[in-house]
């Protein structure tokens, strides 16, 4: 978690300080009393601003891990955690793509199908005609771009709501997918190869770990430093050092904690490490580059982007396509993750897993509002309360009413956010 | 005159469907003047800006660049010519902070990122000539009072340094001081030599405030006034019509006022 813990990272500050308020030598805790006064007014500030950030999803986070902790002691077992953590890369990295649709106030209804799509065209062209398994994949992946191009072009062209035009989408590449299959049914996958060895393989080496943990810290810290130099260096507001360290050390106590765990069973996974490269890179794409600027603007308002010159055409088409493209790498790690593919692949409540988990996230169903790191948060809380259910012998039922009110919490949260802005600017 | 207008507009025609919203309008605006665009709603005040901002291209007409014919076909082509807007709707993103507004589609870039020290240093040094209670830059502009918004809007049109300035009612969303301060800011930019047009429903901002005035009506053009030696009932007799089918005069003859 490198940027999305930014805002998390500031309120967390008055955590920690809060219960040595009166306690300590007087001196000192006079001023721990004062920091923690302004973590809380700053909390109350950004809470009626309907600014949030991450810190309601962290609570929750938090507040699922302790209740299953207490009813299995088994849960938080670095074995649990780091299968916890290859279960969220599939669905997450579709989560992910729906979070660009989500920034654009549109929804992708077709991802599930794109996904299943995308792992049947790599199964039947490796396993049954023997292309090799690289071209497999990009012809896979590309497919996924193909399916989610059409879409967004059809959407920019007609503008028909997307979720209208992915439903229709939904159905023709289920079909199209079946088809591909033909009667075989179920194909599996070389138990060795490329694919499989996406879920299935870890670095053993404990460094691999840790350099991760080290080098997320180090850019944290490296480029917080920077920007404070340079806004001092023209006299601009800027973060105090102090400040820096605690955001810095929040984020490495984060990233040790979970490498020392991963290392615990066995090691860095290298699903995980490539979820969270795709995540911190599309993140700083969609943040620090003017054309992740462009989703914001279209997602703020149309007619603003459009005044503005940017290319709305492009930016709805490119929506989609990105969708389209991380919903057919997610299916591929899916389908490594059972070393098979089937009719099945793709359906069930894979869909509304992927959309609930950007959303309970913290991207906004409005539009606009939204990063990257809502997918993998979001899918963390889904994978969390699954896997809980399972270990604790729940039946799936009540995990799906869970799950359910997890999301229709979030929403509740977007919307009131949403509405305490406007409220903001009216007065 | 010595030197041909900024900007010149002449027959544009403008429809939506089967409505005529614009039929063959002059347009003339010089370099530090204040030309007041004035008529009912509905008269086209609206759209005519959006013409020229290349926001809805015109059917027809043509538009003179300090006298050579130039074609304004999307936003893009006015902002190179150096013509800037600011719409009665501000169109702004309010999920957008207000340097991410100010820079919007034309963004600073750093090693190919987004330079956001540099655009929020120029954003502060604008912002401080423009208005004396600066925002705070990092709000999204959703949380900002409509003044503060009208601040950010105009600020942003000036940015790229514009040659002519066009004001769609700037003033109408604001309390009694922020209208002043709008007004100081607008006479400002006319001593740099910018000319602008200005859309008001406001007499008194007009009297005030603006070298000459055009009168829209249904569409047409209904009049060309001198604001300081026309009367008030003049321009407003024009404006609902009292006046209609004043004989048009051609560009030349506008040329002497």
């Amino acid at each position: 978690m490198v940027k999305g813990t930014r805002d998390t990272a500031d309120t967390t500050r008055s955590g920690p300080t809060a219960p040595g308020a009166g306690a300590g030598r007087p001196n000192r805790g006079r001023a721990v009393a004062r920091a923690a006064e302004r973590g809380v007014a700053y909390f109350r500030r950004k809470l009626r601003a309907g600014e949030l950030g991450s810190l309601p999803v962290v609570l929750v986070l938090a507040a699922v891990w302790i209740t299953f902790q207490s009813l299995n002691s088994n849960f938080l077992s670095p074995r649990n955690l780091s299968n916890l953590s290859v279960d969220i890369v599939g669905t997450g990295l579709i989560a992910v793509g729906i979070v660009f649709v989500l920034l654009l106030g549109e929804l992708d209804l077709s991802v599930g199908s794109i996904s299943g799509l995308a792992a049947a065209a790599f199964a039947v062209l490796n396993v049954n005609h023997g292309v090799p398994e690289w071209l497999a994949v990009i012809i896979a992946v590309l497919a996924g771009t193909l399916a989610g191009t059409v879409q967004g072009f059809s959407v920019a062209r007609t503008r028909v709501p997307a979720f209208v035009v992915t439903l229709a989408g939904l159905l023709t590449w289920n079909g199209v997918m079946l088809y591909i299959l033909g009667t075989s049914g179920t194909v599996n996958l070389d138990e060795n190869g490329l694919v499989a060895k996406l879920t299935s393989y870890y670095f053993t080496n404990d460094g691999a770990a840790y350099g991760l943990a080290a080098i997320a810290s180090g850019v944290v810290f490296l480029v917080s430093y920077q920007d404070m130099r340079r806004r001092k260096a023209v006299g601009m507001p800027h973060r105090s050092l102090r400040g820096i360290t605690v955001r810095t050390g929040v984020v490495a106590v984060v990233a040790f904690t979970a490498a020392y765990l991963l290392n615990r069973f066995q090691g860095l996974p290298l699903a995980l490490l490539i979820f969270l490269v795709v995540v911190a890179g599309l993140d700083l794409v969609l943040r620090r580059t003017h054309y992740g600027r462009q989703f914001y603007a279209l997602g703020g308002s149309m007619e603003a982007a459009r005044r503005a010159s940017l290319s709305v055409t492009r930016v709805q088409t490119a929506v989609l396509a990105v969708s389209g493209t991380m919903a057919a790498i997610g299916g591929l790690f899916l389908a490594s993750r059972i070393t098979s593919v089937s009719q099945g692949s793709g359906s069930g409540v894979l869909l509304v897993n992927a959309i609930a988990a950007a959303v309970i996230g913290g991207t906004s169903l409005f539009g606009g509002r939204g990063t990257t790191w809502s997918a993998v948060l979001g899918m963390l809380i889904i994978q969390s309360i699954a896997s809980g259910m399972a270990i604790t012998d729940t039946p799936t039922a009540v995990q799906f009413i869970i799950t359910g009110g997890v999301l229709f919490a979030a929403v509740l949260i977007d919307s009131l956010s949403r509405r305490s802005q406007q409220a903001r600017g009216r007065a | 005159m010595p030197s041909p207008p900024l900007l010149a507009l002449h027959g544009v025609c403008k429809r939506f469907g089967v409505i005529e919203v614009l039929d063959d309008i002059e347009l003339e605006i010089h370099a530090g003047q204040v030309v007041a665009l004035l008529g009912d709603n509905g008269a086209g005040k609206s759209t005519l800006v959006k013409v020229i901002s290349g926001v809805s291209p015109a059917d027809k007409g043509s538009i003179e660049w300090e006298g050579r014919a130039v074609h304004i076909r999307r936003p893009h082509d006015a902002r190179d010519l150096g013509i800037a807007a600011v719409y009665q709707d501000l169109a702004l993103c309010g999920n957008l902070d207000v340097v991410g507004n100010l820079f919007l589609g034309q963004e600073i870039r750093r090693f190919g990122f987004l330079d956001e020290v540099e655009m929020e240093r120029r954003t502060r040094g604008l912002l401080d000539r423009l208005t004396r209670g600066i925002p705070d830059l990092r709000a999204p502009v959703v949380s900002l009072s409509s003044g503060q918004r009208q601040t950010v809007a105009i600020a942003r049109s000036l940015l790229g340094d514009p040659r002519v300035l066009l004001l769609d009612e700037p003033t109408a969303a604001l309390g009694f001081e922020q209208t002043g301060e709008v007004l100081d800011l607008v006479d400002q930019l006319r001593d740099r030599g910018l000319g602008v047009l200005l859309i008001s429903h406001n007499m008194g901002d007009i009297k005030a405030l603006a070298d000459r005035a055009a009168v829209l009506r249904l569409g047409r053009n209904n009049g060309f006034f001198d604001v300081n030696t026309s009367s008030q009932e003049q321009i407003i007799s024009s404006i609902t019509g009292a006046t209609e089918n004043v004989p048009r005069r051609t560009a030349a003859q506008e040329a002497g006022w």
